[in-house]
């Protein structure tokens, strides 16, 4: 691990008068792979919506290898075919098939040559399982397969840094493993990621660093281990506590009947 | 089989005056589709803005539309211009104005409706891919809106058809007006030239409106 990537620094959102992100500094380097956690409405999707410059920020700043993302500035979609996002909802165009939907930015935005960038798509397909799906339409997948595709389509831009949100939070518990593992493989595989989940055994897996959000605000942040082991705040506790489920232990007043 | 007074169509050029009714009703209603699909898309643009006079205003020109009946509307302006504005427009021009502004509005919401049918989120996502605005709208939210507006403009076409049979009331001589004339001169020899004249009438307005129905169903087939 070498250099920051990905640069935050006092980054401050707010809807009218509702603080989101409180003044959040972060650093993230080349191939570093982070899991976002909270309890919802932490600011943990808004904080990766500003750093894809799908949002604009009050203050403080982001910067990638340096540059600003910006929503409002005039070479934001340069910016963002260098970082990739991958939505809770899938969002594949539904008018194009799988393949057409994989092409689109590469042909269009960075004017690659259609069949060289087939070849990749089909080769990137095959990783996931799912080349025998390239001229199937959106309608035609399950959850887990349209998801997979999304990430294929963020892949194929080569994003510095691949941002995922909430990726398996609207899928059927037997398709977020197959998910899930593309994103584990991608991590082997020395990629950039910011991953927002619910899913803590994942987390703990793939994650080289993890972050617990509360209040807009990085309340405790470190290594899988200790994190999950040896929580050093109170509400970290408190959060990993809602995962686990236990009986109260009631006295059971009709056992000698 | 039941004396439908059929024969009254094959008197004189009684079928081809039939199908000169036909055709002043398609123009009619072609050329206020024309002008309506133009129109339409810059109300349905402007019905899109956050702006909050703008959409008062293309809001209230709805309303009053559709509201309002298609006939009154006709008797406004073919009775109206000529006493208020002290203009003498012919039939067939007041009939295009009221098709066109009905078929605007009409058409406006449509594309409105197709547009705000694009979910927030397929934005996000074009964006994220790093393409521009404009490309954003090229390759993914005009196709959708797209197949989204097709079938309903098309159900929209068929009743600016239907309803130039409106027309004869202020003195443009379409089908129907046509039927009853024949009708009207053949009351002694054919008494019951009602029947069969308003039957093939009917066959005629399903001969125009059919081969919408069934193009828009064929797309819809195609892009379900």
């Amino acid at each position: 691990m070498s250099e920051a990537i990905l640069e935050i620094e006092h980054l401050i959102k707010k809807y009218d008068e509702l603080t989101v992100i409180n003044d959040l500094s972060l650093s993230v380097k080349k191939g570093e792979v982070i899991v976002i956690v909270g309890s919802s409405g932490c600011g943990k999707s808004t904080l990766l919506r500003c750093l894809n410059g799908l949002e604009d920020i009050q203050g403080g700043s982001i910067k990638l290898n340096g540059e600003p993302v910006l929503k409002a500035s005039k070479n934001i979609s340069e910016i963002r075919r260098k970082i990739g996002m991958v939505f809770q909802s899938y969002e594949l165009f539904p008018h194009m098939n799988v393949l057409d939907n994989i092409l689109l930015a590469p042909v269009k935005v960075l004017n690659r040559k259609k069949e060289e960038v087939k070849d990749e798509a089909m080769t990137l397909l095959k990783r996931v399982g799912l080349d025998n799906k390239a001229l199937a339409y959106p309608r035609q997948l399950s959850g887990g397969q349209k998801q997979r595709i999304a990430i294929v389509r963020a892949l194929i831009m080569h994003p510095e840094v691949l941002l995922f949100d909430e990726v398996t939070a609207a899928l059927d518990p037997e398709m977020v493993r197959e998910v899930l593992e593309v994103i584990l493989d991608l991590a082997d595989e020395g990629k950039t990621m910011l991953i927002v989940t619910h899913e803590m055994q994942f987390a703990k897996a793939v994650a080289d660093r993890i972050i617990l959000l509360e209040e807009g605000k990085i309340w405790e942040e470190g290594t899988p281990e200790e994190f999950f082991n040896n929580p050093k705040t109170e509400r970290s506790k408190e959060f990993l506590r809602s995962f686990t489920y236990k009986r109260k232990e009631t006295v059971n007043e009709y056992a000698d009947l | 089989m039941p004396d439908l007074g059929l024969e009254v169509l094959f008197k004189g050029k009684n079928f081809i005056r039939l199908l000169g009714g036909l055709a002043t009703a398609l123009e009619i209603s072609l050329i206020s589709v024309a002008i309506s699909i133009v129109f339409g898309l810059v109300v349905g643009i402007l019905m899109s803005f956050k702006n909050p006079i703008v959409r008062a205003l293309t809001r209230c020109y709805l309303e009053v539309i559709r509201i309002m009946p298609q006939l009154v509307l006709l008797f406004i302006v073919f009775f109206g211009s000529t006493k208020a504005l002290g203009i003498n427009i012919s039939g067939t021009v007041s009939a295009v104005i009221v098709f066109s502004l009905w078929g605007s509005a009409e058409m406006g919401d449509l594309v409105r409706g197709a547009l705000e049918s694009v979910a927030k989120h397929q934005y996000e996502s074009a964006g994220a891919l790093g393409l521009n605005r404009i490309d954003t709208y090229r390759y993914v939210v005009i196709p959708q809106a797209v197949r989204r507006l097709i079938p309903q403009s098309i159900n929209l076409i068929t009743r600016m058809i239907k309803t130039t049979s409106l027309v004869l009331m202020i003195g443009v001589v379409e089908v129907l007006k046509v039927a009853q004339q024949i009708i009207e001169a053949n009351r002694m020899s054919s008494p019951n030239a009602a029947f069969g004249v308003y039957l093939i009438v009917f066959v005629l307005y399903f001969i125009a409106c059919r081969p919408l129905s069934i193009f828009s169903e064929k797309l819809e087939a195609k892009w379900r």
